[in-house]
């Protein structure tokens, strides 16, 4: 088989970096953080926010806002990968682990082995449970030292940082533990069920 | 097991496809389409991109997103570039590329950011910059299906010389078929320029969209500041979010 065709005259400048190493294949480092979301951002309103974990229909935890932050709080510096193709090394965030949310909630693991993240807005995203503990996922309420900002998921958003950035859903409200693998919304879209960067599964089948 | 080998849908493989520049139209100044030979090519709908990947002589890749700007009926597709000081990707497609060149793409890709004429409308288009690109897709779409759904494009541009595809808007416009183009610049307000002079803003959505009892489709693309403001305040108007669909091409902004 012939190699791709070769741009004369295109010379690149991402190669030779010390932090190519950390860089997924077809991925390219930025230094701002590009937003990119299927609608609308939502008004925060704290006043009003829950955030629930369902064990299928039965809930078995609830936060308010003041309750949430009450909980413990892990700060963690991460890599993030963007399907639209850009990476973004050293990112930190301070929020609660899914670990430490199951123990607050009076559970010793995932009540189930899929998780379903549903969205204000009603965007949805699936993971695997075992993707979620471990240290691996928190929801974060905090970037780079400040209150999330709405437009980057603000005023919590799920972060799983070893998966593509879209399974990092904004504007969390829900996690709903299932039996079952049941695809979310970019998943039902012709992206890639699990998402890993380093296997670049962008799209379904990859 | 892994989470992989759970999934149900059989897999549909984008693979990845050889294109071919047929033809080099230059816009604007910094804006420039390709007309592509991709065989295989199987098909798609107006709002869905492209990944382009291109290869140096060293074997270095960079990969970017493209929409498509040719509507499923065309015979070609075609991408619509700007190029970004120091670019990368967009300065080599908007630059170096000539016709017969090839590189790599895959796609479709997107079921989302997409109108077909079936769906209806009304149709509401807000496009900033390049942002038109995918909007033009669906313009050009409900030309080819001869369809009749009241749309408005409401398309900012810095200055008048940055507006791409300024005929065929203006020879859509003019075929009296409900379709309302609305221009604003945000850079200069020319002698004679009968369009608007401002940043999108609330009073210019009000205006412009259709009322939210009209339940219009609204598509909103461009660099993510602008998609804010424009989602922002279709939903402060009454929009349902759910009608509200975006896709934001670019950096922050900040
Ligand atoms: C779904 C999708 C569809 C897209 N469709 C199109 C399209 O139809 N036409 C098109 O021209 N682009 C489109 N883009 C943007 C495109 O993918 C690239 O991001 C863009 O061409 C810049 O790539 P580059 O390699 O030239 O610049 P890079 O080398 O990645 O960046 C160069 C510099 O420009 C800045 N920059 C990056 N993107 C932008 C931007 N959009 N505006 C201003 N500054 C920027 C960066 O912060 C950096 O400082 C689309 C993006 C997405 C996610």
């Amino acid at each position: 088989m012939n190699g791709p065709p070769i741009s004369r005259g295109f010379r690149g400048r991402g190669r030779g970096s010390d932090a190519s190493a950390r860089v997924p294949p077809g991925q390219h480092l930025v230094t701002d953080f590009p937003v990119l979301s299927a609608g609308p951002t939502p008004p925060a309103d704290l006043a009003n926010w829950r955030f629930a974990i369902d064990d299928g229909d039965s809930p078995v935890g609830e936060w308010s806002w003041e309750q949430f932050n009450a909980l413990p709080q892990t700060d963690l510096t991460v890599d993030i990968h963007c399907v639209t193709t850009w990476s973004k090394l050293d990112t930190s965030w301070r929020g609660v682990t899914i670990d430490a949310l199951l123990e607050a909630a009076g559970l010793a693991e995932p009540p189930g082995p899929f998780a379903l993240i549903h969205c204000d807005g009603g965007y949805t995203t699936n993971v695997p449970s075992e993707d979620l503990v471990d240290g691996k996922a928190m929801i974060a309420t905090q970037f780079d030292g400040e209150a999330l900002d709405p437009e980057h998921g603000g005023p919590a958003r799920l972060l799983v940082p070893h998966l593509y950035f879209w399974k990092s859903a904004k504007w969390v409200q829900r996690i709903q533990f299932l039996d079952s693998e049941v695809p979310g919304f970019w998943e039902e879209n012709g992206y890639h069920i699990y998402g890993d960067p380093w296997r670049e599964q962008r799209y379904d089948g990859d | 097991m892994t989470a992989t080998e759970k999934s149900t849908s059989a897999p549909r493989r984008l693979q990845w496809m050889t294109a071919t520049v047929r033809d080099v139209l230059d816009e604007t100044p910094r804006v420039r389409s390709l007309v592509l030979d991709i065989p295989g090519w199987p098909g798609h709908r107006a709002g869905q991109h492209v990944d382009v990947r291109l290869t140096s002589e060293d074997g270095y890749q960079a990969q970017r997103s493209y929409s498509v700007a040719s509507p499923p009926e065309a015979p070609q597709v075609m991408l619509t570039v700007e190029r970004l000081p120091d670019g990368e990707v967009s300065s080599y497609l908007a630059g170096d590329l000539r016709v017969g060149d090839s590189f790599e793409l895959r796609g479709p890709i997107g079921g989302y950011f997409v109108w077909i004429a079936a769906l209806g409308g009304p149709l509401f288009l807000v496009g900033g910059g390049s942002g038109i690109v995918p909007l033009m897709a669906m313009l050009r779409h409900r030309a080819a299906a001869s369809s009749q759904v009241a749309a408005t494009l409401l398309y900012s541009s810095r200055t008048a010389a940055d507006i791409i595809y300024r005929s065929e808007l203006d020879r859509l416009a003019g075929k009296g078929d409900a379709f309302r183009l609305v221009h604003t610049l945000t850079r200069e307000r020319p002698s004679g320029w009968t369009g608007l002079a401002r940043r999108i803003d609330r009073a210019m959505l009000a205006e412009t969209a259709f009322t939210p009892e009209a339940s219009p489709r609204i598509f909103i693309c461009g660099p993510t500041p602008f998609v804010e403001t424009a989602a922002t305040h279709l939903r402060d108007l009454g929009h349902t979010a759910h009608l509200i669909k975006t896709e934001r091409f670019g950096p922050s902004g900040r």
